[in-house]
């Protein structure tokens, strides 16, 4: 098989890293801890505490022995990644989570059912679970962490916050990157007709009248200004 | 997940001339995969063929690439214009997620969702291990088929759009290694017989390039009618896709397919026959569904689809004449 430990150690290096500093996140918050960065951390922390599943816990992110693999390059927000041989049972889902840390987006049913995972591949709303990483080498990926930032946020993404759309928040990025395509899909005007575009993410606090109210604002304020 | 290789074809000939299963949207297969139910070696991507266009054939039909997404199809206007109980048929159909991956030609190889053909800790399901059984008979069987089903096999299955296309005697072009044909839709699909593992007509290697509709049917009124348990984003309990020529208040003419109740999308002759040139009224429309369910055999749990069935038939029908 060809080398491909240096994905491995990247990986080590990222997650040994006490209360890691990942990327723009830290930065962001300018340098001090959020959830996220804390929770990475500790997972590190986890892994430090008991050796043994270092090497089980860093397997599955390259390629396990014997797999087989494909050269997979991702553009996500704009950036291009190169994963090297990805294993290729690789979702997009777990290549954003696992492999780049792009955590907002969310592993729910993991079988195309909930719309947790929701993201924009060219453009359109896709159930990354159910999408091969290797199948969209090259493509443009958009994920919640390239629609706005704190302080930024997309007009969605300010919309689910002024009008309570969701209480746990964990089909929240799923909801507000169906939403966002939404926008540009064929689609009716009336609340019913939002429900129905909106189907395929499925909210278990039931805070749909909320999403329902923050979509409309948003296009309501879009028709105006356009 | 078992190991694959992956590669994308790049032409038609290419991709039949591999011995891996083909993937495009992925939206079954990759979930199969998943729950250990398909376990490909190779997979063989064609998503990069030229065969995501739809247009007009010389005949008046349309011809529509095997790669076109739902959503793209259900919104385009040509399809809007002539085959509205196609476009109503998609968009009933999966989340908006689901149609921008699924495509036209992985729809109409779209799985049974048989819960225990889903579910390999289930030894016994002919259609994953021939010979094995059946653990849908006689087990949780609500959803299950009512027509066309066999002692070997009751799974339903579960698309929408085919069931519109089967209303509208769609053809499916296929290419193989053995070269071209064309398969009229009433043909493709299988009964489950004593051999429920063998779902189509297609041989090995072969591809579905292109879906062809005959030239519409002027002043015909299409309607697809879907019953579920939940509003949207479920598969159907019984659902009706009519295309009708109504006019001075009787049925000129009729095609009635029905699904979630068949083995296959289901063409209701039955119910054809016994409109065709009959008054568009309750009477006859109800008359006309007692024909189309008269084969139903339900199973413990599902009888309650023979009379769903007749009713989702008798409002199809009354929309379409309304």
């Amino acid at each position: 098989m060809a080398e491909k430990p240096t994905l491995r150690e990247d990986q080590q290096l990222l997650d040994l890293e006490p209360l890691g500093q990942i990327g723009s996140e830290a930065s962001a918050s300018g340098g001090q801890l959020t959830r996220r960065t804390f929770l990475s951390g500790l997972g590190a922390a986890g892994l430090v505490a008991s050796a043994g599943p270092l090497s089980a816990a860093a397997a599955p992110m390259g390629q396990a022995e014997g797999a087989a693999g494909a050269h997979t390059v991702l553009t996500v927000n704009g950036e291009q990644h190169d994963l090297g041989m990805l294993d290729t049972r690789v979702t997009l889902l777990d290549a954003l989570r696992e492999r780049l840390y792009l955590t907002g987006t969310k592993k729910g049913c993991d079988h195309g059912q909930c719309g947790a995972c929701t993201v924009h591949v060219d453009g359109r709303r896709v159930n990354s679970c159910l999408t091969l990483a290797v199948m969209v080498s090259g493509k443009e990926i958009t994920t919640i962490e390239g629609l706005g930032v704190p302080g930024r946020l997309h007009p969605m993404q300010a919309a689910f916050v002024e009008h309570d759309g969701y209480q746990c928040g964990y089909c929240t990025s799923g909801q507000i990157m169906s939403a966002v395509a939404l926008l540009k899909e064929p689609v009716g005007p009336s609340d019913h007709d939002v429900k129905e575009g909106m189907a395929g993410n499925i909210c278990r606090c039931g805070a749909y009248p909320n999403i329902v109210a923050a979509f409309q604002q948003v296009r309501n304020h879009s028709t105006m200004n356009g | 997940m078992q190991s694959f290789s992956y590669e994308k074809a790049q032409s038609v000939e290419q991709a039949t001339g591999t011995t891996g299963k083909f993937i495009a949207g992925g939206t079954t297969l990759v979930d199969l995969m998943k729950l250990g139910v398909e376990t490909p070696t190779q997979l063989v991507d064609v998503t990069a063929l030229p065969l995501a266009q739809v247009e007009t054939l010389p005949n008046g039909g349309l011809r529509i690439g095997a790669m076109v997404r739902n959503s793209d199809l259900a919104h385009h206007p040509a399809v809007g214009k002539d085959y509205a109980v196609l476009s109503e048929a998609l968009l009933s159909g999966a989340s908006p997620q689901l149609r921008n991956m699924a495509t036209t030609g992985g729809n109409l190889l779209q799985r049974t969702r048989c819960p225990y053909f889903r579910d390999p800790s289930y030894s016994n399901c002919n259609k994953r291990n021939p010979g094995s059984g059946c653990a849908a008979i006689g087990g949780h069987n609500r959803m299950m088929a009512i027509l066309g089903t066999s002692d070997a096999c009751i799974a339903t299955h579960p698309s929408d759009m085919c069931v519109a296309l089967t209303a509208l005697e769609a053809t499916i072009q296929v290419e193989g290694p053995k070269g071209k044909r064309s398969i009229a839709i009433a043909d493709f699909y299988k009964l489950p017989g004593t051999t429920p593992n063998v779902e189509n007509a297609l041989e090995p290697g072969e591809l579905i390039t292109y879906v062809d509709l005959p030239a519409p049917r002027k002043a015909s009124k299409q309607v697809y009618l879907k019953l579920r348990d939940r509003a949207s984003y479920e598969f159907a309990l019984a659902s009706a896709a009519v295309v009708a020529e109504v006019s001075g208040g009787h049925v000129r003419a009729v095609q009635i397919a029905l699904g979630g109740v068949g083995t296959r999308p289901w063409r209701a002759h039955e119910a054809e026959a016994a409109l065709t040139g009959k008054p568009a009224t309750a009477a006859h429309f109800r008359a006309a569904a007692e024909d189309a369910l008269k084969g139903a055999k339900p199973s413990s749990e599902n009888g309650f689809k023979v009379e769903l069935a007749k009713r989702c038939i008798v409002r199809a029908m009354t929309m379409a004449s309304a």
